[in-house]
Protein backbone atom coordinates (compact mmCIF):
# COMPACT_ATOMS: atom_id res chain seq x y z
CA UNK A 1 0.00 0.00 0.00
CA UNK A 2 2.73 2.33 0.93
CA UNK A 3 4.29 2.08 -2.40
CA UNK A 4 1.16 3.16 -4.08
CA UNK A 5 0.51 6.16 -2.30
CA UNK A 6 2.12 8.48 -4.83
CA UNK A 7 -0.05 7.21 -7.38
CA UNK A 8 -3.16 7.46 -5.49
CA UNK A 9 -2.01 11.41 -5.01
CA UNK A 10 -1.34 11.70 -8.52
CA UNK A 11 -4.64 9.96 -9.66
CA UNK A 12 -6.64 12.53 -6.61
CA UNK A 13 -5.07 15.81 -8.46
CA UNK A 14 -6.08 14.12 -11.53
CA UNK A 15 -9.40 13.32 -10.76
CA UNK A 16 -9.41 16.59 -8.84
CA UNK A 17 -8.93 18.79 -11.69
CA UNK A 18 -11.23 16.67 -14.05
CA UNK A 19 -13.61 17.49 -11.37
CA UNK A 20 -13.51 21.06 -12.10
CA UNK A 21 -13.12 20.51 -15.37
CA UNK A 22 -15.93 18.50 -16.58
CA UNK A 23 -18.47 19.22 -13.40
CA UNK A 24 -18.21 23.59 -14.11
CA UNK A 25 -18.92 22.10 -17.99
CA UNK A 26 -23.04 21.05 -16.72
CA UNK A 27 -23.71 24.07 -14.63
CA UNK A 28 -22.07 26.36 -17.35
CA UNK A 29 -24.65 25.45 -19.87
CA UNK A 30 -27.15 26.07 -17.52
CA UNK A 31 -26.12 29.38 -15.89
CA UNK A 32 -25.36 30.71 -19.39
CA UNK A 33 -29.06 29.96 -20.56
CA UNK A 34 -30.23 30.66 -17.42
CA UNK A 35 -28.24 34.28 -17.43
CA UNK A 36 -28.99 35.04 -21.45
CA UNK A 37 -33.11 34.48 -20.73
CA UNK A 38 -32.80 36.92 -17.82
CA UNK A 39 -31.09 39.61 -19.88
CA UNK A 40 -33.23 39.21 -22.59
CA UNK A 41 -36.31 39.39 -20.45
CA UNK A 42 -37.41 35.51 -21.55
CA UNK A 43 -38.20 32.59 -19.00
CA UNK A 44 -35.23 30.62 -20.02
CA UNK A 45 -35.07 26.93 -19.40
CA UNK A 46 -37.48 25.08 -16.83
CA UNK A 47 -38.81 22.68 -18.58
CA UNK A 48 -37.27 19.63 -17.39
CA UNK A 49 -38.83 18.67 -14.03
CA UNK A 50 -38.02 15.37 -12.30
CA UNK A 51 -41.13 13.91 -10.30
CA UNK A 52 -40.20 12.57 -6.37
CA UNK A 53 -42.89 11.18 -4.10
CA UNK A 54 -45.65 12.71 -6.55
CA UNK A 55 -44.03 16.02 -6.50
CA UNK A 56 -42.64 18.08 -9.63
CA UNK A 57 -39.11 19.54 -9.07
CA UNK A 58 -38.19 21.96 -11.32
CA UNK A 59 -35.33 23.29 -9.68
CA UNK A 60 -34.71 26.66 -12.12
CA UNK A 61 -34.15 24.30 -14.51
CA UNK A 62 -31.25 22.91 -13.07
CA UNK A 63 -32.13 19.57 -14.55
CA UNK A 64 -31.44 20.47 -18.06
CA UNK A 65 -28.02 19.97 -18.42
CA UNK A 66 -28.77 15.80 -17.58
CA UNK A 67 -31.68 15.85 -20.01
CA UNK A 68 -29.35 17.53 -22.87
CA UNK A 69 -27.04 15.19 -22.18
CA UNK A 70 -29.42 12.17 -22.24
CA UNK A 71 -30.94 14.02 -25.82
CA UNK A 72 -27.10 14.66 -27.59
CA UNK A 73 -26.52 10.68 -26.81
CA UNK A 74 -29.75 9.02 -27.64
CA UNK A 75 -29.63 11.09 -30.86
CA UNK A 76 -29.07 9.28 -34.32
CA UNK A 77 -25.33 9.95 -35.66
CA UNK A 78 -25.51 11.29 -38.90
CA UNK A 79 -22.07 11.05 -41.16
CA UNK A 80 -22.54 13.30 -44.42
CA UNK A 81 -22.07 10.68 -47.83
CA UNK A 82 -19.19 12.37 -49.51
CA UNK A 83 -17.63 13.02 -45.50
CA UNK A 84 -13.79 11.70 -44.62
CA UNK A 85 -15.21 9.00 -42.05
CA UNK A 86 -11.96 8.69 -40.09
CA UNK A 87 -10.94 12.53 -39.75
CA UNK A 88 -15.27 12.76 -39.59
CA UNK A 89 -14.63 11.31 -36.39
CA UNK A 90 -11.25 11.53 -34.77
CA UNK A 91 -11.98 15.79 -35.02
CA UNK A 92 -14.41 15.88 -32.33
CA UNK A 93 -11.40 14.22 -29.88
CA UNK A 94 -9.23 16.34 -31.16
CA UNK A 95 -11.08 19.37 -29.91
CA UNK A 96 -11.91 18.01 -26.74
CA UNK A 97 -8.20 16.84 -25.98
CA UNK A 98 -6.37 20.21 -25.56
CA UNK A 99 -9.16 21.64 -24.10
CA UNK A 100 -9.67 18.64 -20.93
CA UNK A 101 -5.62 19.17 -20.76
CA UNK A 102 -4.79 22.56 -20.58
CA UNK A 103 -5.63 22.53 -16.70
CA UNK A 104 -2.95 19.96 -16.04
CA UNK A 105 -0.14 23.39 -15.13
CA UNK A 106 -3.19 25.25 -13.34
CA UNK A 107 -2.35 25.33 -9.16
CA UNK A 108 -5.43 24.96 -7.06
CA UNK A 109 -3.90 25.41 -4.07
CA UNK A 110 -0.78 25.69 -1.82
CA UNK A 111 1.69 22.92 -1.16
CA UNK A 112 0.65 20.67 1.63
CA UNK A 113 2.45 19.27 4.24
CA UNK A 114 0.88 15.84 5.12
CA UNK A 115 2.66 12.92 7.77
CA UNK A 116 6.18 14.62 6.27
CA UNK A 117 5.67 14.43 2.73
CA UNK A 118 5.05 17.90 0.57
CA UNK A 119 2.44 17.37 -1.71
CA UNK A 120 1.35 19.95 -4.72
CA UNK A 121 -2.12 20.87 -5.30
CA UNK A 122 -1.32 20.72 -9.13
CA UNK A 123 -1.41 18.11 -11.85
CA UNK A 124 1.61 18.60 -13.34
CA UNK A 125 4.77 21.35 -12.43
CA UNK A 126 7.05 21.46 -14.80
CA UNK A 127 9.15 24.41 -15.72
CA UNK A 128 8.41 25.56 -18.62
CA UNK A 129 4.24 25.42 -17.38
CA UNK A 130 3.41 29.10 -19.49
CA UNK A 131 4.92 26.98 -22.58
CA UNK A 132 3.21 23.93 -22.05
CA UNK A 133 -0.25 26.01 -21.92
CA UNK A 134 0.54 27.53 -25.74
CA UNK A 135 1.99 23.97 -26.97
CA UNK A 136 -1.55 22.17 -26.14
CA UNK A 137 -3.97 25.04 -26.77
CA UNK A 138 -2.12 24.97 -30.80
CA UNK A 139 -3.24 21.24 -31.09
CA UNK A 140 -6.80 22.97 -30.90
CA UNK A 141 -6.70 23.73 -34.38
CA UNK A 142 -6.42 20.92 -35.80
CA UNK A 143 -9.59 20.00 -34.36
CA UNK A 144 -11.69 22.74 -35.94
CA UNK A 145 -9.81 22.31 -39.27
CA UNK A 146 -9.96 18.48 -39.56
CA UNK A 147 -13.97 18.88 -38.91
CA UNK A 148 -13.84 21.36 -41.65
CA UNK A 149 -12.26 19.68 -44.49
CA UNK A 150 -13.89 16.01 -43.34
CA UNK A 151 -17.50 17.30 -42.87
CA UNK A 152 -17.84 17.59 -47.29
CA UNK A 153 -19.42 20.60 -46.90
CA UNK A 154 -18.81 23.97 -48.10
CA UNK A 155 -20.00 25.60 -45.10
CA UNK A 156 -18.15 23.75 -42.55
CA UNK A 157 -15.17 24.30 -44.77
CA UNK A 158 -16.19 27.98 -44.40
CA UNK A 159 -16.45 27.89 -40.69
CA UNK A 160 -13.25 25.62 -40.01
CA UNK A 161 -10.95 28.21 -42.08
CA UNK A 162 -12.11 31.49 -40.51
CA UNK A 163 -11.91 29.50 -36.74
CA UNK A 164 -8.61 28.29 -37.06
CA UNK A 165 -7.71 31.68 -38.89
CA UNK A 166 -8.67 33.70 -35.59
CA UNK A 167 -6.82 31.03 -33.31
CA UNK A 168 -3.88 31.55 -34.74
CA UNK A 169 -3.93 35.06 -34.74
CA UNK A 170 -4.74 35.69 -31.28
CA UNK A 171 -2.43 32.39 -30.07
CA UNK A 172 0.29 35.44 -31.22
CA UNK A 173 -0.96 38.32 -29.30
CA UNK A 174 -1.98 35.79 -26.22
CA UNK A 175 1.82 34.62 -25.98
CA UNK A 176 3.15 38.33 -26.37
CA UNK A 177 0.65 39.49 -23.37
CA UNK A 178 1.98 36.69 -20.89
CA UNK A 179 5.63 37.54 -21.57
CA UNK A 180 5.36 40.65 -19.37
CA UNK A 181 4.15 38.98 -16.48
CA UNK A 182 7.17 35.98 -17.06
CA UNK A 183 9.54 39.38 -17.01
CA UNK A 184 8.21 40.81 -13.40
CA UNK A 185 7.81 37.54 -12.04
CA UNK A 186 10.95 35.84 -13.50
CA UNK A 187 9.85 32.33 -13.64
CA UNK A 188 7.87 30.19 -16.28
CA UNK A 189 6.11 27.74 -13.88
CA UNK A 190 2.32 28.91 -12.72
CA UNK A 191 2.46 27.67 -8.70
CA UNK A 192 5.89 30.10 -8.62
CA UNK A 193 3.98 32.88 -10.22
CA UNK A 194 0.98 32.40 -8.11
CA UNK A 195 3.56 32.30 -4.95
CA UNK A 196 5.31 35.70 -6.11
CA UNK A 197 1.86 37.10 -6.24
CA UNK A 198 1.90 36.94 -2.47
CA UNK A 199 3.88 39.73 -2.19
CA UNK A 200 2.54 43.23 -1.09
CA UNK A 201 3.29 46.66 -3.03
CA UNK A 202 3.40 49.08 -0.20
CA UNK A 203 2.46 46.94 2.52
CA UNK A 204 -1.02 46.38 1.22
CA UNK A 205 -1.83 46.01 -2.55
CA UNK A 206 -1.59 42.35 -3.23
CA UNK A 207 1.06 41.71 -5.57
CA UNK A 208 -1.54 40.78 -8.51
CA UNK A 209 -0.96 40.34 -12.11
CA UNK A 210 -3.86 42.73 -12.87
CA UNK A 211 -2.04 45.24 -10.72
CA UNK A 212 1.26 44.84 -12.25
CA UNK A 213 0.49 44.36 -15.85
CA UNK A 214 -3.43 45.74 -16.19
CA UNK A 215 -2.58 46.28 -19.90
CA UNK A 216 -1.50 42.49 -20.04
CA UNK A 217 -4.83 41.50 -18.61
CA UNK A 218 -7.20 42.88 -20.79
CA UNK A 219 -4.86 41.83 -23.26
CA UNK A 220 -4.84 38.28 -22.37
CA UNK A 221 -8.65 38.13 -21.93
CA UNK A 222 -9.44 39.20 -25.31
CA UNK A 223 -7.31 36.96 -26.81
CA UNK A 224 -8.44 34.31 -24.71
CA UNK A 225 -11.98 34.71 -25.49
CA UNK A 226 -11.24 35.01 -29.48
CA UNK A 227 -8.99 31.61 -28.74
CA UNK A 228 -12.28 29.78 -27.68
CA UNK A 229 -14.41 31.56 -30.13
CA UNK A 230 -17.12 33.17 -28.46
CA UNK A 231 -19.01 35.96 -28.76
CA UNK A 232 -17.67 39.41 -29.76
CA UNK A 233 -15.37 36.59 -31.25
CA UNK A 234 -17.96 33.96 -32.86
CA UNK A 235 -17.90 34.35 -36.60
CA UNK A 236 -16.75 30.68 -36.22
CA UNK A 237 -20.18 29.27 -35.33
CA UNK A 238 -22.66 32.22 -34.76
CA UNK A 239 -24.93 30.16 -33.88
CA UNK A 240 -28.06 32.17 -35.09
CA UNK A 241 -26.78 33.45 -38.73
CA UNK A 242 -23.28 31.52 -39.76
CA UNK A 243 -23.11 28.16 -39.54
CA UNK A 244 -19.59 26.99 -38.23
CA UNK A 245 -17.41 24.25 -38.62
CA UNK A 246 -19.79 21.49 -37.04
CA UNK A 247 -22.61 22.53 -39.03
CA UNK A 248 -22.79 18.59 -40.29
CA UNK A 249 -22.11 16.97 -36.76
CA UNK A 250 -25.38 15.58 -34.56
CA UNK A 251 -25.35 13.85 -31.33
CA UNK A 252 -22.51 13.55 -29.02
CA UNK A 253 -20.58 13.70 -31.31
CA UNK A 254 -22.03 17.57 -31.88
CA UNK A 255 -22.02 17.59 -28.44
CA UNK A 256 -18.27 16.93 -27.85
CA UNK A 257 -17.41 20.47 -29.65
CA UNK A 258 -20.17 21.68 -27.34
CA UNK A 259 -18.25 20.34 -24.52
CA UNK A 260 -15.23 21.84 -25.70
CA UNK A 261 -16.39 25.40 -25.53
CA UNK A 262 -17.88 25.03 -22.31
CA UNK A 263 -14.35 23.17 -20.64
CA UNK A 264 -12.51 25.80 -22.15
CA UNK A 265 -13.99 28.46 -20.36
CA UNK A 266 -13.52 27.29 -17.19
CA UNK A 267 -9.60 26.79 -18.90
CA UNK A 268 -9.67 30.55 -19.82
CA UNK A 269 -10.99 31.19 -15.98
CA UNK A 270 -8.29 29.18 -14.45
CA UNK A 271 -5.42 30.51 -16.01
CA UNK A 272 -6.95 34.09 -16.19
CA UNK A 273 -7.13 33.36 -12.05
CA UNK A 274 -3.36 31.92 -12.08
CA UNK A 275 -1.52 34.56 -14.16
CA UNK A 276 -3.36 37.85 -13.16
CA UNK A 277 -5.84 37.21 -9.60
CA UNK A 278 -3.09 35.39 -7.58
CA UNK A 279 -4.38 32.12 -7.92
CA UNK A 280 -5.26 30.36 -4.81
CA UNK A 281 -3.37 33.05 -2.52
CA UNK A 282 -6.21 35.38 -0.39
CA UNK A 283 -5.01 38.76 0.57
CA UNK A 284 -3.02 39.24 3.61
CA UNK A 285 -2.95 35.50 4.23
CA UNK A 286 0.82 35.20 4.09
CA UNK A 287 2.76 31.85 5.99
CA UNK A 288 5.48 31.80 8.10
CA UNK A 289 4.59 34.81 10.38
CA UNK A 290 4.63 35.46 13.55
CA UNK A 291 1.55 36.11 15.60
CA UNK A 292 1.09 37.28 19.19
CA UNK A 293 -1.66 34.57 20.95
CA UNK A 294 -4.12 35.05 23.93
CA UNK A 295 -1.24 34.18 26.40
CA UNK A 296 1.23 36.48 25.16
CA UNK A 297 3.51 33.70 23.62
CA UNK A 298 4.50 34.16 19.72
CA UNK A 299 3.81 31.63 17.86
CA UNK A 300 5.27 31.40 13.70
CA UNK A 301 2.52 30.09 11.05
CA UNK A 302 -0.22 30.90 8.42
CA UNK A 303 -2.42 33.30 9.11
CA UNK A 304 -3.91 36.90 8.37
CA UNK A 305 -1.83 40.17 8.46
CA UNK A 306 -3.56 43.16 7.66
CA UNK A 307 -2.46 46.44 7.17
CA UNK A 308 -4.66 48.34 9.16
CA UNK A 309 -2.84 45.74 12.55
CA UNK A 310 -5.17 43.03 13.07
CA UNK A 311 -4.30 39.66 12.50
CA UNK A 312 -5.83 36.39 12.46
CA UNK A 313 -3.98 32.98 12.89
CA UNK A 314 -5.91 30.18 10.94
CA UNK A 315 -3.08 27.14 10.79
CA UNK A 316 -1.95 25.28 7.80
CA UNK A 317 -5.05 23.21 7.44
CA UNK A 318 -7.52 26.11 7.64
CA UNK A 319 -5.41 28.60 5.56
CA UNK A 320 -5.20 25.60 2.73
CA UNK A 321 -8.88 25.17 2.84
CA UNK A 322 -9.63 29.04 2.45
CA UNK A 323 -6.98 28.92 0.04
CA UNK A 324 -8.77 26.47 -2.19
CA UNK A 325 -12.20 27.65 -1.66
CA UNK A 326 -10.33 31.40 -3.12
CA UNK A 327 -9.26 30.08 -6.35
CA UNK A 328 -12.85 28.27 -6.75
CA UNK A 329 -14.39 31.27 -6.28
CA UNK A 330 -11.85 33.36 -8.61
CA UNK A 331 -12.81 30.70 -10.90
CA UNK A 332 -16.17 30.94 -10.92
CA UNK A 333 -16.46 34.69 -10.57
CA UNK A 334 -14.56 34.58 -14.23
CA UNK A 335 -16.31 32.00 -16.18
CA UNK A 336 -19.38 34.28 -15.21
CA UNK A 337 -17.80 37.09 -16.25
CA UNK A 338 -17.13 35.61 -19.49
CA UNK A 339 -21.22 34.32 -19.78
CA UNK A 340 -21.99 38.48 -18.46
CA UNK A 341 -19.55 39.38 -21.91
CA UNK A 342 -20.92 36.92 -24.21
CA UNK A 343 -24.52 38.76 -23.40
CA UNK A 344 -23.44 42.12 -23.05
CA UNK A 345 -21.78 42.23 -26.41
CA UNK A 346 -22.66 42.38 -30.04
CA UNK A 347 -20.46 40.14 -32.72
CA UNK A 348 -17.53 41.48 -34.78
CA UNK A 349 -17.26 41.72 -38.38
CA UNK A 350 -14.75 38.83 -39.75
CA UNK A 351 -12.34 41.60 -41.06
CA UNK A 352 -12.76 43.76 -37.73
CA UNK A 353 -11.64 40.91 -35.96
CA UNK A 354 -8.87 40.45 -37.63
CA UNK A 355 -7.73 44.15 -37.74
CA UNK A 356 -8.22 44.16 -34.00
CA UNK A 357 -5.66 41.12 -33.64
CA UNK A 358 -3.10 42.31 -35.82
CA UNK A 359 -3.33 45.70 -36.14
CA UNK A 360 -4.28 46.40 -32.24
CA UNK A 361 -3.63 44.38 -29.21
CA UNK A 362 -0.46 42.96 -31.59
CA UNK A 363 1.37 46.28 -31.47
CA UNK A 364 -0.09 46.93 -27.93
CA UNK A 365 1.20 43.88 -26.56
CA UNK A 366 4.57 44.07 -27.69
CA UNK A 367 4.40 47.63 -26.62
CA UNK A 368 3.49 46.47 -23.50
CA UNK A 369 6.45 44.13 -23.12
CA UNK A 370 9.15 46.13 -24.24
CA UNK A 371 8.15 48.84 -21.66
CA UNK A 372 7.76 46.27 -18.69
CA UNK A 373 11.54 44.49 -20.15
CA UNK A 374 12.45 48.84 -19.57
CA UNK A 375 11.02 48.73 -16.39
CA UNK A 376 12.10 45.54 -14.73
CA UNK A 377 15.79 46.53 -16.20
CA UNK A 378 15.41 49.68 -14.35
CA UNK A 379 14.23 49.22 -10.89
CA UNK B 1 10.93 -5.54 -19.95
CA UNK B 2 10.26 -2.42 -17.73
CA UNK B 3 7.25 -0.13 -18.16
CA UNK B 4 9.37 3.50 -18.98
CA UNK B 5 11.33 0.81 -22.12
CA UNK B 6 7.62 -0.08 -23.14
CA UNK B 7 6.08 3.66 -22.91
CA UNK B 8 9.48 4.21 -25.08
CA UNK B 9 8.34 1.75 -27.73
CA UNK B 10 5.13 2.74 -28.10
CA UNK B 11 5.92 6.66 -28.90
CA UNK B 12 8.56 4.94 -31.09
CA UNK B 13 6.16 3.05 -33.26
CA UNK B 14 3.85 6.00 -32.82
CA UNK B 15 6.99 8.25 -34.98
CA UNK B 16 7.46 5.62 -37.17
CA UNK B 17 4.18 4.65 -38.26
CA UNK B 18 3.08 8.24 -38.41
CA UNK B 19 6.39 9.04 -40.59
CA UNK B 20 5.31 6.47 -43.12
CA UNK B 21 2.07 6.93 -43.40
CA UNK B 22 2.97 10.50 -44.01
CA UNK B 23 5.27 9.25 -47.06
CA UNK B 24 2.95 6.41 -47.58
CA UNK B 25 -0.50 8.08 -47.94
CA UNK B 26 -1.94 9.01 -51.30
CA UNK B 27 -4.37 11.51 -49.70
CA UNK B 28 -2.47 15.11 -48.89
CA UNK B 29 -4.76 15.91 -45.73
CA UNK B 30 -4.36 12.11 -44.20
CA UNK B 31 -0.42 12.89 -45.00
CA UNK B 32 -0.65 15.87 -42.77
CA UNK B 33 -2.38 14.24 -40.14
CA UNK B 34 -0.42 11.27 -40.05
CA UNK B 35 2.76 13.75 -39.99
CA UNK B 36 0.55 15.18 -36.92
CA UNK B 37 0.99 12.03 -34.95
CA UNK B 38 5.25 11.48 -36.31
CA UNK B 39 6.01 15.30 -34.68
CA UNK B 40 3.56 14.79 -31.58
CA UNK B 41 5.87 11.33 -31.21
CA UNK B 42 9.00 12.95 -31.42
CA UNK B 43 7.98 15.21 -29.02
CA UNK B 44 6.53 12.84 -26.55
CA UNK B 45 10.10 11.00 -26.91
CA UNK B 46 11.53 14.18 -25.97
CA UNK B 47 9.52 14.40 -22.96
CA UNK B 48 10.51 10.50 -22.06
CA UNK B 49 13.68 11.71 -22.01
CA UNK B 50 13.54 14.47 -19.54
CA UNK B 51 13.92 17.11 -21.83
CA UNK B 52 10.23 19.05 -20.95
CA UNK B 53 11.52 22.48 -22.61
CA UNK B 54 13.07 20.78 -26.38
CA UNK B 55 9.29 18.73 -26.32
CA UNK B 56 7.19 21.71 -25.96
CA UNK B 57 9.07 23.54 -28.04
CA UNK B 58 8.69 21.23 -30.29
CA UNK B 59 4.90 20.91 -30.14
CA UNK B 60 4.96 25.27 -30.32
CA UNK B 61 6.63 25.15 -33.54
CA UNK B 62 5.98 21.97 -35.31
CA UNK B 63 2.89 20.87 -34.30
CA UNK B 64 1.13 24.62 -33.89
CA UNK B 65 2.55 26.37 -36.27
CA UNK B 66 4.35 24.49 -39.30
CA UNK B 67 1.74 21.80 -39.47
CA UNK B 68 -0.78 24.00 -39.07
CA UNK B 69 0.41 25.98 -42.24
CA UNK B 70 0.57 22.58 -44.16
CA UNK B 71 -2.95 21.91 -43.41
CA UNK B 72 -3.99 25.43 -44.80
CA UNK B 73 -1.63 25.62 -47.97
CA UNK B 74 -3.62 21.76 -48.34
CA UNK B 75 -7.41 22.62 -47.58
CA UNK B 76 -6.90 26.39 -49.78
CA UNK B 77 -5.40 24.80 -52.38
CA UNK B 78 -7.92 24.20 -55.69
CA UNK B 79 -8.78 20.37 -56.13
CA UNK B 80 -6.40 19.23 -53.68
CA UNK B 81 -8.09 16.36 -53.49
CA UNK B 82 -7.94 15.16 -57.02
CA UNK B 83 -4.04 14.90 -56.96
CA UNK B 84 -3.66 11.37 -55.74
CA UNK B 85 0.09 11.18 -55.52
CA UNK B 86 2.49 13.26 -53.25
CA UNK B 87 5.41 13.44 -56.14
CA UNK B 88 4.21 11.96 -59.24
CA UNK B 89 7.90 12.53 -61.05
CA UNK B 90 9.83 9.46 -59.46
CA UNK B 91 7.99 6.31 -59.58
CA UNK B 92 7.89 4.39 -56.33
CA UNK B 93 10.41 1.46 -56.86
CA UNK B 94 13.50 4.29 -56.94
CA UNK B 95 12.29 6.02 -54.27
CA UNK B 96 11.80 2.97 -52.07
CA UNK B 97 15.72 1.79 -53.05
CA UNK B 98 16.42 5.36 -51.98
CA UNK B 99 14.83 5.40 -48.70
CA UNK B 100 16.80 2.38 -48.04
CA UNK B 101 19.34 3.16 -48.96
CA UNK B 102 19.46 6.41 -46.68
CA UNK B 103 17.70 4.19 -43.61
CA UNK B 104 21.06 2.06 -44.16
CA UNK B 105 23.38 4.82 -44.05
CA UNK B 106 21.83 6.29 -41.32
CA UNK B 107 21.44 3.08 -39.29
CA UNK B 108 25.25 2.29 -39.79
CA UNK B 109 25.91 6.22 -38.50
CA UNK B 110 23.68 5.78 -35.24
CA UNK B 111 24.95 2.41 -34.25
CA UNK B 112 28.96 3.06 -34.70
CA UNK B 113 28.81 6.83 -33.29
CA UNK B 114 30.25 6.55 -29.91
CA UNK B 115 27.84 8.29 -28.05
CA UNK B 116 28.30 10.83 -25.25
CA UNK B 117 27.17 8.90 -22.18
CA UNK B 118 25.43 10.63 -18.82
CA UNK B 119 25.20 8.98 -15.61
CA UNK B 120 23.39 11.82 -14.14
CA UNK B 121 19.53 11.91 -16.03
CA UNK B 122 19.06 16.50 -17.75
CA UNK B 123 15.59 16.79 -16.55
CA UNK B 124 15.69 19.09 -13.42
CA UNK B 125 15.62 23.24 -14.68
CA UNK B 126 15.77 22.58 -18.09
CA UNK B 127 14.64 26.07 -19.29
CA UNK B 128 16.61 28.28 -16.90
CA UNK B 129 19.73 26.49 -17.89
CA UNK B 130 18.88 26.18 -21.69
CA UNK B 131 17.82 30.46 -21.83
CA UNK B 132 21.27 31.32 -19.10
CA UNK B 133 23.24 29.29 -22.07
CA UNK B 134 21.68 30.99 -25.13
CA UNK B 135 21.68 34.09 -23.53
CA UNK B 136 25.31 34.35 -22.77
CA UNK B 137 27.60 31.87 -24.08
CA UNK B 138 25.79 31.32 -27.26
CA UNK B 139 24.23 34.62 -27.47
CA UNK B 140 25.69 35.36 -31.11
CA UNK B 141 24.97 32.54 -32.69
CA UNK B 142 21.37 32.85 -31.02
CA UNK B 143 21.03 36.56 -32.51
CA UNK B 144 22.57 36.04 -35.97
CA UNK B 145 19.85 33.36 -36.31
CA UNK B 146 17.75 35.25 -35.17
CA UNK B 147 18.65 37.88 -37.62
CA UNK B 148 18.60 34.85 -40.46
CA UNK B 149 15.06 34.06 -39.65
CA UNK B 150 13.73 37.75 -39.80
CA UNK B 151 15.49 37.99 -43.41
CA UNK B 152 13.73 34.56 -44.22
CA UNK B 153 10.30 36.24 -43.59
CA UNK B 154 10.87 39.83 -44.94
CA UNK B 155 12.05 38.08 -48.03
CA UNK B 156 9.44 35.93 -48.27
CA UNK B 157 6.68 38.67 -47.92
CA UNK B 158 8.49 40.37 -50.65
CA UNK B 159 8.01 37.43 -52.85
CA UNK B 160 4.68 36.47 -51.98
CA UNK B 161 3.40 40.40 -52.69
CA UNK B 162 2.01 41.49 -56.06
CA UNK B 163 3.88 43.73 -58.05
CA UNK B 164 1.64 47.18 -57.30
CA UNK B 165 2.06 49.91 -59.99
CA UNK B 166 3.35 52.81 -58.04
CA UNK B 167 0.38 55.99 -58.84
Amino acid sequence: MEAYTPYLWDLGRIAFMFAICLGLAGPLTWAERRQSAMIQDRIGPNRAALTLFGREIRAFGLFHPIADVIKLITKEDTINIHADRFLYNVAPFIALFPALMTFAVVPFGPDITVGGEVHRLQVARMDAGILVVFAISSIAVFGVTLAGYASASKFALLGGLRASAQMISYEVTMGLSVLGLVLIFGTLEPSAMVVAQGELIGGWLPRWGVFVQPLSFIIFFTAAIAENKRIPFDMAEGESEIVGYFVEYSGMKFGMFFMAEYIEITVVAGLLTTLFFGGWQVPYLMDGVEFVNAAGTTIVGTGFHFPWGGQLYTGEWVGAGLRVGAFLFKLIFLCWLQLMLRWTLPRFRYDQVMTLGWRRLLPLSLANLVLTAAVVLLI
Amino acid sequence: MPLSDLVFYLFAAMVVVGAAGAAISQNLVYAAFLLLAALFGVAAIFAWLSADYVAITQTIVYVGGILVLFLFAVMLTNRITDARHSNPAVGKRPAALVSLGLFGVLAYVSIETPWKHFDVPAGGETTHLLGQALLSTYVLPFEVLSVLLLAALVGAVVMSRKETPKP
